[in-house]
Protein backbone atom coordinates (compact mmCIF):
# COMPACT_ATOMS: atom_id res chain seq x y z
CA UNK A 1 0.00 0.00 0.00
CA UNK A 2 1.19 3.16 -0.72
CA UNK A 3 1.79 6.08 2.05
CA UNK A 4 -0.88 7.85 3.21
CA UNK A 5 -2.85 10.27 1.55
CA UNK A 6 -3.45 12.37 4.71
CA UNK A 7 -4.05 14.77 6.30
CA UNK A 8 -5.57 16.37 3.78
CA UNK A 9 -4.28 20.52 3.67
CA UNK A 10 -6.45 23.65 2.27
CA UNK A 11 -4.62 26.25 2.01
CA UNK A 12 -6.43 29.88 1.23
CA UNK A 13 -9.02 28.07 -0.49
CA UNK A 14 -11.68 30.07 -2.60
CA UNK A 15 -13.71 28.78 -4.59
CA UNK A 16 -15.48 31.35 -7.23
CA UNK A 17 -18.59 30.44 -9.68
CA UNK A 18 -20.02 32.85 -12.19
CA UNK A 19 -18.27 36.13 -9.83
CA UNK A 20 -19.85 34.86 -6.71
CA UNK A 21 -16.93 33.51 -3.90
CA UNK A 22 -19.01 30.83 -2.83
CA UNK A 23 -15.34 29.75 -0.21
CA UNK A 24 -13.24 32.65 0.38
CA UNK A 25 -9.58 31.94 1.77
CA UNK A 26 -9.83 28.91 3.68
CA UNK A 27 -7.80 26.99 5.15
CA UNK A 28 -8.39 23.53 7.15
CA UNK A 29 -6.22 20.41 7.81
CA UNK A 30 -8.30 16.84 8.13
CA UNK A 31 -6.51 15.19 9.84
CA UNK A 32 -6.76 10.60 9.82
CA UNK A 33 -8.73 8.66 11.58
CA UNK A 34 -11.34 11.09 12.46
CA UNK A 35 -14.71 12.00 12.09
CA UNK A 36 -15.02 15.55 10.59
CA UNK A 37 -18.63 17.05 10.72
CA UNK A 38 -19.14 19.98 8.61
CA UNK A 39 -21.94 22.07 9.69
CA UNK A 40 -23.81 25.35 8.44
CA UNK A 41 -26.75 26.55 7.37
CA UNK A 42 -28.30 25.73 3.55
CA UNK A 43 -26.11 27.79 1.03
CA UNK A 44 -23.01 28.22 3.62
CA UNK A 45 -20.53 26.22 1.15
CA UNK A 46 -20.90 22.73 2.65
CA UNK A 47 -21.16 20.76 -0.64
CA UNK A 48 -19.01 23.17 -2.35
CA UNK A 49 -16.45 22.57 0.39
CA UNK A 50 -16.69 18.61 0.14
CA UNK A 51 -16.74 18.37 -3.92
CA UNK A 52 -13.57 20.51 -3.44
CA UNK A 53 -11.80 18.16 -0.91
CA UNK A 54 -12.70 15.20 -3.37
CA UNK A 55 -11.73 16.81 -6.44
CA UNK A 56 -14.93 17.13 -8.19
CA UNK A 57 -14.08 21.33 -8.35
CA UNK A 58 -10.62 22.42 -8.43
CA UNK A 59 -9.93 26.05 -6.33
CA UNK A 60 -10.23 29.40 -7.49
CA UNK A 61 -6.99 30.31 -5.61
CA UNK A 62 -5.22 28.55 -3.07
CA UNK A 63 -3.89 25.21 -2.56
CA UNK A 64 -5.61 21.62 -1.63
CA UNK A 65 -2.36 19.37 -0.65
CA UNK A 66 -2.88 15.59 -0.28
CA UNK A 67 0.09 14.31 2.34
CA UNK A 68 1.46 12.01 -0.17
CA UNK A 69 1.55 14.78 -3.13
CA UNK A 70 -0.95 13.22 -5.58
CA UNK A 71 -3.12 15.47 -7.08
CA UNK A 72 -5.93 13.65 -6.90
CA UNK A 73 -5.92 10.85 -4.28
CA UNK A 74 -6.55 7.66 -5.51
CA UNK A 75 -8.00 6.12 -1.88
CA UNK A 76 -10.61 8.08 -1.76
CA UNK A 77 -14.43 8.01 -1.97
CA UNK A 78 -17.93 9.54 -1.87
CA UNK A 79 -21.66 9.35 -0.98
CA UNK A 80 -24.09 12.29 -2.27
CA UNK A 81 -27.37 13.12 -0.82
CA UNK A 82 -28.91 11.25 -4.02
CA UNK A 83 -26.75 8.44 -4.53
CA UNK A 84 -26.22 7.75 -8.53
CA UNK A 85 -26.67 4.14 -9.25
CA UNK A 86 -26.46 2.69 -12.53
CA UNK A 87 -29.49 1.10 -14.10
CA UNK A 88 -27.67 -2.04 -13.81
CA UNK A 89 -27.28 -4.39 -11.12
CA UNK A 90 -26.39 -4.22 -7.46
CA UNK A 91 -23.64 -6.31 -8.30
CA UNK A 92 -22.65 -4.56 -11.44
CA UNK A 93 -22.68 -1.40 -9.97
CA UNK A 94 -20.15 -3.22 -7.01
CA UNK A 95 -18.13 -3.93 -10.58
CA UNK A 96 -18.06 -0.75 -12.13
CA UNK A 97 -15.69 1.46 -9.93
CA UNK A 98 -13.25 -1.56 -9.62
CA UNK A 99 -13.58 -1.98 -12.98
CA UNK A 100 -12.51 2.11 -13.64
CA UNK A 101 -9.59 1.07 -10.84
CA UNK A 102 -8.39 -1.10 -13.72
CA UNK A 103 -8.98 -4.53 -11.28
CA UNK A 104 -8.61 -7.75 -12.99
CA UNK A 105 -11.88 -9.36 -13.40
CA UNK A 106 -11.10 -12.06 -11.06
CA UNK A 107 -9.97 -9.60 -8.50
CA UNK A 108 -13.20 -7.63 -9.34
CA UNK A 109 -14.92 -10.92 -8.88
CA UNK A 110 -13.63 -11.71 -5.06
CA UNK A 111 -14.16 -7.80 -4.21
CA UNK A 112 -17.33 -7.85 -4.97
CA UNK A 113 -18.29 -11.24 -3.22
CA UNK A 114 -16.94 -9.56 -0.32
CA UNK A 115 -18.68 -6.72 -0.13
CA UNK A 116 -21.84 -8.20 -0.76
CA UNK A 117 -21.15 -10.36 2.34
CA UNK A 118 -19.72 -7.72 4.29
CA UNK A 119 -23.67 -5.70 3.97
CA UNK A 120 -25.68 -8.38 3.63
CA UNK A 121 -26.95 -7.85 -0.26
CA UNK A 122 -26.13 -11.63 -1.71
CA UNK A 123 -29.38 -11.99 -1.41
CA UNK A 124 -30.88 -8.89 -3.67
CA UNK A 125 -27.09 -9.00 -5.85
CA UNK A 126 -29.30 -9.58 -9.00
CA UNK A 127 -31.97 -7.34 -8.64
CA UNK A 128 -31.82 -3.90 -10.76
CA UNK A 129 -30.16 -1.50 -8.29
CA UNK A 130 -32.60 1.61 -8.84
CA UNK A 131 -35.32 -0.71 -7.82
CA UNK A 132 -34.35 -0.35 -4.50
CA UNK A 133 -35.61 1.94 -1.66
CA UNK A 134 -34.45 5.16 -1.07
CA UNK A 135 -32.69 3.54 2.11
CA UNK A 136 -31.60 0.89 0.45
CA UNK A 137 -30.03 2.81 -2.59
CA UNK A 138 -27.73 4.46 0.29
CA UNK A 139 -26.86 1.56 1.29
CA UNK A 140 -25.49 0.22 -1.65
CA UNK A 141 -23.87 3.55 -2.56
CA UNK A 142 -22.14 3.19 0.95
CA UNK A 143 -21.02 -0.41 0.11
CA UNK A 144 -19.82 0.66 -3.35
CA UNK A 145 -17.70 3.51 -1.36
CA UNK A 146 -16.27 0.79 1.18
CA UNK A 147 -15.55 -1.78 -1.60
CA UNK A 148 -12.60 0.76 -3.01
CA UNK A 149 -10.73 0.54 -0.05
CA UNK A 150 -10.58 4.34 0.76
CA UNK A 151 -8.50 6.07 3.02
CA UNK A 152 -11.43 8.89 2.82
CA UNK A 153 -14.42 9.01 2.91
CA UNK A 154 -16.74 12.07 2.00
CA UNK A 155 -20.64 11.96 2.61
CA UNK A 156 -22.71 15.21 1.77
CA UNK A 157 -25.76 14.59 3.94
CA UNK A 158 -26.31 11.37 2.97
CA UNK A 159 -29.59 11.02 5.08
CA UNK A 160 -31.18 13.78 4.47
CA UNK A 161 -33.88 12.50 1.88
CA UNK A 162 -33.96 9.23 4.66
CA UNK A 163 -36.88 8.28 6.85
CA UNK A 164 -35.40 7.56 10.62
CA UNK A 165 -34.73 4.09 10.51
CA UNK A 166 -33.00 3.98 6.89
CA UNK A 167 -31.22 7.30 8.53
CA UNK A 168 -29.94 5.27 11.75
CA UNK A 169 -28.71 2.14 9.25
CA UNK A 170 -26.52 4.59 7.50
CA UNK A 171 -24.97 6.07 10.77
CA UNK A 172 -24.47 2.72 11.85
CA UNK A 173 -22.22 2.09 9.16
CA UNK A 174 -20.45 5.75 8.74
CA UNK A 175 -19.36 4.77 12.53
CA UNK A 176 -18.47 1.26 11.44
CA UNK A 177 -16.26 2.60 8.68
CA UNK A 178 -14.75 4.92 11.00
CA UNK A 179 -13.99 2.47 13.51
CA UNK A 180 -12.21 0.06 10.91
CA UNK A 181 -9.78 3.57 10.05
CA UNK A 182 -11.41 5.17 7.17
CA UNK A 183 -11.60 8.77 8.04
CA UNK A 184 -14.71 10.53 7.41
CA UNK A 185 -15.81 14.12 6.39
CA UNK A 186 -19.66 14.47 6.53
CA UNK A 187 -21.80 17.54 5.69
CA UNK A 188 -25.25 18.02 8.09
CA UNK A 189 -27.16 20.91 9.21
CA UNK A 190 -28.82 18.02 11.49
CA UNK A 191 -27.82 18.80 14.79
CA UNK A 192 -28.60 15.65 16.38
CA UNK A 193 -26.95 13.52 13.20
CA UNK A 194 -23.58 16.00 14.26
CA UNK A 195 -23.79 15.10 18.11
CA UNK A 196 -24.60 11.03 17.42
CA UNK A 197 -21.07 11.28 14.75
CA UNK A 198 -19.04 14.18 15.10
CA UNK A 199 -15.36 13.89 16.80
CA UNK A 200 -14.47 17.33 14.95
CA UNK A 201 -16.99 20.07 14.00
CA UNK A 202 -16.29 22.44 10.92
CA UNK A 203 -18.75 25.64 10.92
CA UNK A 204 -19.18 27.25 7.57
CA UNK A 205 -20.78 30.30 7.46
CA UNK A 206 -21.68 32.37 3.95
CA UNK A 207 -18.33 30.24 2.60
CA UNK A 208 -16.13 30.98 5.46
CA UNK A 209 -14.41 28.44 8.13
CA UNK A 210 -15.69 30.00 11.50
CA UNK A 211 -14.60 27.10 13.76
CA UNK A 212 -13.00 24.17 13.43
CA UNK A 213 -12.56 21.84 16.77
CA UNK A 214 -13.65 18.99 18.59
CA UNK A 215 -17.23 18.38 18.69
CA UNK A 216 -17.46 18.59 22.10
CA UNK A 217 -16.00 22.22 22.43
CA UNK A 218 -18.43 23.54 19.88
CA UNK A 219 -21.08 21.99 20.73
CA UNK A 220 -20.85 23.05 24.31
CA UNK A 221 -19.51 26.53 23.73
CA UNK A 222 -19.40 27.54 20.05
CA UNK A 223 -16.81 30.65 20.24
CA UNK A 224 -18.63 32.54 17.55
CA UNK A 225 -21.98 34.76 17.04
CA UNK A 226 -23.10 32.30 13.52
CA UNK A 227 -22.43 29.46 15.16
CA UNK A 228 -24.64 30.21 18.47
CA UNK A 229 -27.30 31.78 16.72
CA UNK A 230 -27.13 28.55 14.48
CA UNK A 231 -26.69 25.49 17.05
CA UNK A 232 -30.42 27.55 18.90
CA UNK A 233 -31.74 27.73 15.49
CA UNK A 234 -32.00 31.30 15.01
CA UNK A 235 -32.18 32.76 11.40
CA UNK A 236 -28.78 34.33 10.59
CA UNK A 237 -28.43 36.28 7.18
CA UNK B 1 -60.66 -3.49 -55.05
CA UNK B 2 -61.44 -6.73 -53.72
CA UNK B 3 -58.94 -8.56 -56.82
CA UNK B 4 -56.00 -7.01 -55.92
CA UNK B 5 -55.79 -7.21 -52.27
CA UNK B 6 -56.91 -10.65 -52.23
CA UNK B 7 -53.76 -11.67 -55.00
CA UNK B 8 -51.65 -9.64 -52.67
CA UNK B 9 -52.63 -11.59 -49.76
CA UNK B 10 -52.03 -14.98 -51.97
CA UNK B 11 -48.22 -13.53 -53.07
CA UNK B 12 -47.83 -12.63 -49.29
CA UNK B 13 -48.87 -16.42 -48.12
CA UNK B 14 -47.51 -17.87 -51.12
CA UNK B 15 -44.02 -16.35 -50.16
CA UNK B 16 -43.72 -14.91 -53.91
CA UNK B 17 -40.23 -15.48 -54.93
CA UNK B 18 -40.11 -11.55 -56.53
CA UNK B 19 -42.04 -10.61 -53.37
CA UNK B 20 -39.19 -12.35 -51.04
CA UNK B 21 -36.69 -11.06 -53.29
CA UNK B 22 -37.36 -7.42 -52.89
CA UNK B 23 -37.94 -8.02 -49.13
CA UNK B 24 -35.23 -9.68 -48.67
CA UNK B 25 -32.68 -6.72 -50.38
CA UNK B 26 -35.08 -3.93 -48.63
CA UNK B 27 -33.90 -5.81 -45.31
CA UNK B 28 -30.68 -5.81 -46.33
CA UNK B 29 -29.76 -2.46 -46.91
CA UNK B 30 -31.67 -0.66 -44.49
CA UNK B 31 -29.91 -3.05 -41.60
CA UNK B 32 -26.53 -2.24 -42.98
CA UNK B 33 -27.66 0.85 -42.96
CA UNK B 34 -28.78 1.29 -39.76
CA UNK B 35 -25.80 -0.92 -38.57
CA UNK B 36 -23.04 1.01 -39.78
CA UNK B 37 -25.44 4.23 -38.65
CA UNK B 38 -24.57 2.87 -35.20
CA UNK B 39 -21.36 2.24 -35.35
CA UNK B 40 -20.41 5.85 -36.00
CA UNK B 41 -23.19 7.67 -34.56
CA UNK B 42 -23.10 6.23 -31.06
CA UNK B 43 -19.54 7.08 -30.46
CA UNK B 44 -19.96 10.31 -32.21
CA UNK B 45 -22.87 11.13 -30.54
CA UNK B 46 -21.52 10.41 -26.91
CA UNK B 47 -18.57 12.49 -28.11
CA UNK B 48 -20.66 15.65 -28.82
CA UNK B 49 -22.31 15.05 -25.94
CA UNK B 50 -19.22 15.15 -23.53
CA UNK B 51 -16.84 17.44 -24.88
CA UNK B 52 -16.27 21.03 -25.17
CA UNK B 53 -14.46 22.35 -28.53
CA UNK B 54 -14.74 25.88 -30.91
CA UNK B 55 -17.57 25.29 -33.46
CA UNK B 56 -19.31 22.44 -30.87
CA UNK B 57 -22.74 24.20 -31.34
CA UNK B 58 -22.28 24.35 -35.01
CA UNK B 59 -21.77 20.70 -35.58
CA UNK B 60 -24.71 20.07 -33.24
CA UNK B 61 -27.06 22.53 -35.49
CA UNK B 62 -25.89 20.62 -38.47
CA UNK B 63 -26.77 17.02 -36.87
CA UNK B 64 -30.03 18.29 -35.78
CA UNK B 65 -31.10 20.28 -38.95
CA UNK B 66 -30.11 17.22 -41.27
CA UNK B 67 -32.76 14.91 -39.27
CA UNK B 68 -34.53 16.81 -41.49
CA UNK B 69 -32.48 15.97 -44.77
CA UNK B 70 -34.97 15.42 -47.73
CA UNK B 71 -34.17 12.04 -48.74
CA UNK B 72 -33.90 12.51 -52.27
CA UNK B 73 -31.29 15.43 -51.75
CA UNK B 74 -29.25 12.43 -49.91
CA UNK B 75 -29.91 10.57 -53.01
CA UNK B 76 -28.35 12.92 -55.13
CA UNK B 77 -25.56 13.93 -52.96
CA UNK B 78 -24.37 10.29 -52.82
CA UNK B 79 -25.14 10.06 -56.39
CA UNK B 80 -22.60 13.07 -56.94
CA UNK B 81 -20.62 11.25 -54.91
CA UNK B 82 -20.08 7.95 -56.80
CA UNK B 83 -20.87 8.97 -60.14
CA UNK B 84 -18.45 8.59 -63.02
CA UNK B 85 -16.74 11.49 -62.44
CA UNK B 86 -17.45 12.29 -58.39
CA UNK B 87 -14.64 11.34 -56.50
CA UNK B 88 -15.41 8.07 -55.84
CA UNK B 89 -16.53 7.29 -59.34
CA UNK B 90 -13.60 4.94 -59.63
CA UNK B 91 -15.51 2.82 -57.40
CA UNK B 92 -18.05 2.21 -59.45
CA UNK B 93 -20.47 1.80 -57.02
CA UNK B 94 -23.53 3.90 -58.03
CA UNK B 95 -26.78 0.97 -58.80
CA UNK B 96 -25.68 -1.35 -56.10
CA UNK B 97 -26.98 -2.30 -52.95
CA UNK B 98 -23.45 -0.85 -51.62
CA UNK B 99 -24.67 2.76 -53.38
CA UNK B 100 -28.20 2.55 -51.30
CA UNK B 101 -26.74 1.32 -48.25
CA UNK B 102 -24.50 4.10 -48.46
CA UNK B 103 -27.52 6.83 -48.84
CA UNK B 104 -29.54 5.34 -46.06
CA UNK B 105 -26.71 5.92 -43.67
CA UNK B 106 -26.40 9.49 -44.87
CA UNK B 107 -30.22 9.81 -43.93
CA UNK B 108 -29.92 7.88 -40.43
CA UNK B 109 -26.50 8.59 -38.91
CA UNK B 110 -27.72 12.36 -38.06
CA UNK B 111 -31.05 10.81 -36.12
CA UNK B 112 -28.60 8.37 -34.49
CA UNK B 113 -25.83 11.00 -33.83
CA UNK B 114 -28.24 13.79 -32.46
CA UNK B 115 -30.40 11.50 -30.15
CA UNK B 116 -27.09 9.61 -28.91
CA UNK B 117 -25.81 13.49 -27.77
CA UNK B 118 -29.19 14.79 -26.42
CA UNK B 119 -29.56 11.21 -24.12
CA UNK B 120 -25.80 10.93 -23.12
CA UNK B 121 -26.20 14.70 -22.05
CA UNK B 122 -29.09 14.37 -20.08
CA UNK B 123 -27.37 11.21 -18.49
CA UNK B 124 -24.11 13.11 -17.08
CA UNK B 125 -26.19 15.90 -16.28
CA UNK B 126 -27.61 13.03 -13.40
CA UNK B 127 -24.42 11.09 -13.44
CA UNK B 128 -21.56 13.02 -13.62
CA UNK B 129 -20.61 14.02 -10.42
CA UNK B 130 -20.86 10.67 -9.17
CA UNK B 131 -19.03 9.02 -12.21
CA UNK B 132 -16.06 11.57 -11.75
CA UNK B 133 -15.97 10.84 -8.31
CA UNK B 134 -15.83 6.72 -8.70
CA UNK B 135 -12.79 7.79 -10.80
CA UNK B 136 -14.02 7.79 -14.26
CA UNK B 137 -13.46 10.21 -16.78
CA UNK B 138 -15.28 11.77 -19.49
CA UNK B 139 -13.71 8.91 -22.27
CA UNK B 140 -14.43 6.12 -19.51
CA UNK B 141 -17.71 7.43 -19.17
CA UNK B 142 -19.15 7.32 -22.71
CA UNK B 143 -19.40 3.56 -23.04
CA UNK B 144 -21.42 3.40 -19.64
CA UNK B 145 -23.42 6.37 -20.36
CA UNK B 146 -24.53 4.92 -23.63
CA UNK B 147 -25.42 1.42 -21.88
CA UNK B 148 -27.13 3.35 -19.23
CA UNK B 149 -29.20 5.05 -21.73
CA UNK B 150 -29.67 1.86 -23.62
CA UNK B 151 -33.56 2.24 -23.89
CA UNK B 152 -33.98 5.63 -25.33
CA UNK B 153 -31.17 5.16 -27.63
CA UNK B 154 -33.12 2.10 -29.08
CA UNK B 155 -36.28 3.65 -29.59
CA UNK B 156 -33.66 6.29 -31.43
CA UNK B 157 -32.25 3.47 -33.95
CA UNK B 158 -35.52 2.30 -34.52
CA UNK B 159 -36.64 5.65 -35.26
CA UNK B 160 -33.81 5.84 -37.61
CA UNK B 161 -34.87 1.89 -38.72
CA UNK B 162 -38.16 3.44 -39.19
CA UNK B 163 -36.99 6.44 -41.84
CA UNK B 164 -34.73 4.33 -43.84
CA UNK B 165 -37.18 1.46 -44.58
CA UNK B 166 -39.50 4.05 -45.71
CA UNK B 167 -37.93 6.35 -47.76
CA UNK B 168 -38.14 5.87 -51.67
CA UNK B 169 -36.11 9.12 -52.97
CA UNK B 170 -32.46 8.16 -51.83
CA UNK B 171 -32.46 4.54 -52.76
CA UNK B 172 -34.18 5.16 -56.31
CA UNK B 173 -31.96 7.87 -57.42
CA UNK B 174 -28.17 5.89 -56.41
CA UNK B 175 -29.51 2.30 -56.67
CA UNK B 176 -32.03 2.46 -60.07
CA UNK B 177 -34.65 0.46 -59.25
CA UNK B 178 -33.07 -2.23 -61.01
CA UNK B 179 -35.53 -5.52 -60.82
CA UNK B 180 -33.59 -8.20 -59.15
CA UNK B 181 -30.49 -6.20 -58.15
CA UNK B 182 -31.60 -2.62 -56.60
CA UNK B 183 -35.32 -2.82 -56.27
CA UNK B 184 -36.65 -2.29 -52.28
CA UNK B 185 -40.06 -2.14 -51.46
CA UNK B 186 -40.80 1.29 -51.64
CA UNK B 187 -39.07 1.86 -54.83
CA UNK B 188 -40.95 -1.05 -56.00
CA UNK B 189 -44.76 0.39 -54.88
CA UNK B 190 -43.75 3.78 -56.89
CA UNK B 191 -43.43 1.36 -59.91
CA UNK B 192 -45.97 -1.39 -59.94
CA UNK B 193 -48.64 1.51 -59.03
CA UNK B 194 -47.36 4.07 -62.30
CA UNK B 195 -47.70 0.28 -64.21
CA UNK B 196 -51.30 -0.30 -62.83
CA UNK B 197 -49.68 -3.49 -61.47
CA UNK B 198 -51.90 -3.45 -58.23
CA UNK B 199 -51.56 -6.60 -56.17
CA UNK B 200 -47.69 -6.46 -55.68
CA UNK B 201 -47.70 -2.67 -54.79
CA UNK B 202 -50.49 -3.74 -51.99
CA UNK B 203 -48.60 -7.06 -50.88
CA UNK B 204 -45.58 -5.04 -50.46
CA UNK B 205 -47.27 -1.78 -48.63
CA UNK B 206 -49.02 -4.05 -46.34
CA UNK B 207 -45.47 -6.13 -45.48
CA UNK B 208 -44.03 -2.76 -44.86
CA UNK B 209 -46.69 -1.75 -42.71
CA UNK B 210 -46.32 -4.74 -41.09
CA UNK B 211 -42.91 -4.10 -40.44
CA UNK B 212 -43.52 -0.70 -38.93
CA UNK B 213 -46.38 -2.02 -36.55
CA UNK B 214 -43.74 -4.63 -35.72
CA UNK B 215 -41.29 -2.49 -34.33
CA UNK B 216 -42.87 0.27 -33.21
CA UNK B 217 -44.77 -2.35 -30.98
CA UNK B 218 -41.03 -3.96 -30.10
CA UNK B 219 -40.05 -0.43 -28.89
CA UNK B 220 -42.82 0.51 -27.29
CA UNK B 221 -42.68 -3.19 -24.81
CA UNK B 222 -39.15 -2.70 -24.64
CA UNK B 223 -39.79 0.59 -22.64
CA UNK B 224 -42.26 -0.17 -20.24
CA UNK B 225 -40.57 -3.63 -19.34
CA UNK B 226 -37.27 -1.50 -19.47
CA UNK B 227 -39.51 1.07 -17.32
CA UNK B 228 -40.50 -1.61 -14.51
CA UNK B 229 -36.87 -3.55 -14.71
CA UNK B 230 -34.71 -0.82 -14.67
CA UNK B 231 -36.18 2.04 -12.72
Amino acid sequence: MSRSCLPLTLDKVSFVASGTALLSDLSLTIAPMRRLIVMGANGAGKSVLLRLCHGLLDPSSGRRIWANGEARAQQQAMVFQRPVLLRRSVAANLDYPLAVAGLSRAARRARVEQTLARFGLERISDQPARQLSGGQQQRLALARAWSVSPQILFLDEPTAALDPYATRVIEEMILQFAEEGITIMMSTHDLGQARRLAQDVAFLHRGQLLEHRPAAEFLEAPQTREARAFLSGDLIW
Amino acid sequence: MDGPFVTALDLILRADSVLMQIIGLSLRVTLSAVAIACLIGLPLGAGLALTRFPGRGAVIVLFNALMGLPPVVAGLAVYLLLSRSGPLGALDLLFTPSAMILAQTVLILPIVVSLTRSVVEDLWTEYGDQLLSLGADRARAMPTLLWDGRVSLLTGVLAGFGRASAEVGAVLIVGGNIAGHTRTMTTAITLETTRGNLDLAIALGIVLLGLTLTLNALAWSIGQWARVQLG
